[in-house]
């Protein structure tokens, strides 16, 4: 693979990426539409049992790694080797803790019982069943998104730590980032539309 | 010119088996992915065939109804997922898109490799649908809610199969946009491409563009099979014509990654074998972008008689009809391209008026589907299945098999037999024929499209068009039986026996592992005959 690096095009090739991963969140998004533009009321009922304190305290965490992220390419653009290991670990760090909290919120929903097809669900009404089986598709796949994020970015860490990622060659680490931002991105648009809809 | 190894003899470090599978040149991933979309095609012909033949007679003959229910599912699924969707861009494309375009390899080799890699993964799945869990997917193709989340049949293995199949095909797509961006030779500006490759560009971004709605469709129901959330199910206030909604958008447009490529096949051979340029370059090139983005919207055409409103319907039926006029301007330029050429009918030009006739014939019943009052009476019949065959194999499959044969020489480095090809022309084109335009009359008389028996006043067609499919599968025999034999019998093809004038020909048959000894420098459009006084045909 000698190549050459094309710096411009592996850029190209990611963005068009996360393209896909729009579109991919985009068919959910369409369902999304459809059914509270039909269950409004229901929706908007089902929307104050979540807990706003959680989902807020995860925004933060997350536009805080998206912070971090951003500082670690920034590092490795000035060639601070450490300085960016320091971002990139801190980015990790919040990733798990929005994971950890997602699994608690979680937990607290099936604890109660509420979980798709779950027989105290389907004893509520329909809007109601369809804006849990959202909740649960939509987080459930973002959720999935920020783990193999996170795995990208141990990838980045160790390939940093190894030199192959360097202030002469980091254009894995800065789309890995875009990942991340990405990620982020689309948790922006769920916490709104699951949280603050009451 | 002195001869540089071919890139079948550069093997790298790596030998024997594994200097393909995990080689990340283009060419031999090109030649990897034609031998795995020929066994793909060939199983897939086999459950077409057998098909055909339970239809030959009323009631049973061969197989039980829910035998033929997993045969018109696995061949839809294995024809269109395995086949036709991949085909040419993987295959032809991969080989002769650098090639085209001056370059040395696609932007990112290994994840064309990646690409292969999953193209297996995801046909073996669908193959291990046939036998594991509770017998073979029996929804047809398309999946369908509500029956495919509940049936008990595989289905979920068949749609993850689908879903790997089109992440395969997200990352060729994003390969191929990033390639034609990055990578042209010197000189090679957008409207000096060869026209294939505009073809290919346009194909990839509907690649980008619609298979992730696919992704996330087929993902849907995997989770409602596996959690019962009940997007599609009206008992817990979901809706199934939402499936069908999602389900469209991205397959309409997947039925233009089957054809573009085939138009683009075509647009280079015509002008070869005329000695002409081809006539409206620029309108070829924009028709394919036109096409490619015109068909986004057109998706509920599949669903005139779903439930929708009437101004939807009227809506998909008129920008239906919008699609035809890019594919007439392409249809009339090929035609205007040949008149007064210096015409050379060797095979892969009579492959390409073939697909002009068989492609306008699928192209005008299209226009009969989709006008609203004639959709709801040939709906759902033997009509559509005549009307998609005639598109897809008369079209693509053809324009495939004519572009193996145009590039069959630059690929091996030997000749086919033109006599053999000729004769698995006629075969291959009275069969087609025979099989296939009885089932236009038998759907506007009413027979529907799946069924496993039918009415005895069917029968003759019916026997007819089954008689056809053997005439036609003799006719494919002959036709790989040919190329098969002359990658080692056949003469020496030498670097350029058409007289070609894109890229590709100026590199040595087969080409180096690194395509050009000299990097090529353009300094004119692809079709330059106007000043070729040296014919060489």
């Amino acid at each position: 693979m000698s190549r050459g690096q094309d710096t411009a095009g592996s850029r190209i090739g990611m963005w068009l990426f996360l393209f896909t991963e729009i579109l991919l969140f985009g068919g959910l998004f369409m369902l999304y539409s459809v059914f509270r533009s039909k269950y409004a009321v229901e929706f908007h009922r089902a929307a104050e049992d979540l807990s706003r304190t959680a989902g807020t305290i995860n925004t933060l965490v997350l536009l805080t790694s998206s912070l971090s992220m951003a500082l670690a390419v920034a590092a490795i653009r000035r060639g601070k080797k450490n300085g960016s290991l320091i971002f990139q670990g801190l980015t990790i760090l919040l990733g798990c803790v929005f994971l950890v909290i997602k699994y608690m919120e979680w937990s607290a929903k099936i604890g109660q019982g509420i979980y798709p097809d779950s027989p105290a669900l389907l004893g509520l009404s329909h809007g109601e069943i369809l804006f849990y089986g959202l909740y649960f598709v939509m987080t459930g796949l973002h959720g999935l998104h920020v783990v193999i994020g996170l795995w990208a970015l141990i990838f980045m860490l160790a390939s940093t730590l190894r030199g192959t990622i360097s202030g002469a060659r980091f254009v894995r680490l800065e789309n890995s980032g875009l990942y991340w931002h990405f990620v982020d991105t689309v948790w922006v648009y769920l916490f709104p539309l699951f949280y603050l809809i009451t | 010119m002195p001869e540089q190894p071919d890139f079948y003899t550069t093997t790298g470090n790596k030998s024997g088996l594994w200097s393909w599978i995990f080689s990340t040149d283009h060419k031999r991933i090109g030649v990897l992915y034609l031998f795995s979309l020929l066994v793909f095609f060939s199983i897939g012909a086999a459950f077409g065939l057998l098909m055909r033949l339970e239809l030959i007679a009323p009631g049973k003959t061969i197989v039980e109804a829910a035998t033929y229910n997993a045969f018109f599912t696995l061949h839809g699924v294995i024809m269109i997922f395995l086949f036709i969707i991949p085909g040419i861009p993987v295959s032809l494309g991969n080989f002769f898109l650098p090639l085209q375009i001056g370059a040395g390899d696609l932007a990112f080799p290994r994840i064309n490799l990646l690409s292969w890699w999953l193209y297996m993964a995801g046909g073996l799945m669908a193959l291990m649908s046939l036998f594991l869990g509770s017998g073979p997917p029996d929804t047809g193709w398309t999946f369908y809610a509500p029956y495919s989340i509940r049936t008990g049949t595989n289905v979920t293995m068949a749609v993850s199969a689908a879903f790997v199949l089109g992440f395969s095909s997200i990352l060729t797509g994003l390969n191929f946009v990033t390639t034609i961006h990055r990578m042209r030779a010197p000189g090679m500006t957008w409207f000096r491409m060869p026209l294939f490759v505009w073809s290919l560009y346009a194909t990839a971004w509907v690649q980008i563009l619609a298979t992730p709605i696919l992704g996330i469709t087929l993902l849907l129901v995997v989770t409602e099979r596996l959690f019962g959330v009940g997007f599609f199910d009206p008992a817990k206030g979901g809706d199934p014509i939402l499936y069908q909604h999602l389900f469209w958008i991205y397959s309409h447009p997947a039925v233009y990654i089957m054809v573009l490529p085939a138009m683009g096949v075509i647009t280079e051979i015509i002008p070869v074998f005329s000695r002409r340029t081809i006539f409206g370059y620029k309108a070829i090139a924009f028709s394919s972008m036109a096409i490619a983005s015109v068909g986004y919207f057109v998706w509920g055409h599949h669903m005139f008689t779903s439930g929708m409103s009437d101004t939807s319907r009227a809506v998909f039926s008129f920008l239906t009809f919008i699609v035809a006029i890019p594919s007439g301007v392409k249809v009339f330029n090929w035609v205007a391209s040949l008149y007064k050429g210096s015409i050379r009918v060797d095979a892969p030009l009579l492959f390409s008026l073939s697909f002009i006739f068989l492609f306008s014939l699928g192209g005008l019943t299209g226009l009969i589907m989709g006008s609203l009052a004639t959709n709801v009476h040939i709906h759902g019949t033997h009509f559509i299945v005549a009307h998609f065959h005639y598109v897809m194999f008369g079209g693509a499959g053809f324009a495939f098999i004519a572009g193996l044969h145009y590039w069959f020489p630059k690929m091996t480095g030997r000749m086919y037999s033109e006599r053999r090809a000729k004769t698995g022309w006629a075969f291959l084109f009275t069969g087609f024929q025979l099989l296939y335009f009885p089932l236009f009359i038998l759907g506007w008389q009413g027979m529907p499209r799946r069924y496993y028996d039918y009415l005895p006043d069917f029968h003759p067609l019916n026997a007819a068009s089954t008689v056809g499919s053997w005439i036609l599968a003799a006719g494919l025999i002959i036709i790989f039986f040919n190329l098969l034999r002359s990658i080692r019998n056949g003469g020496q093809a030498g670097p350029n026996p058409w007289g070609g004038t894109t890229l590709e020909w100026r590199t040595s048959s087969p080409p180096p592992a690194e395509n050009f000894e000299v990097a090529p420098v353009v300094t004119e459009g692809p079709y330059a005959y106007h000043h070729k006084k040296d014919r060489i045909l």
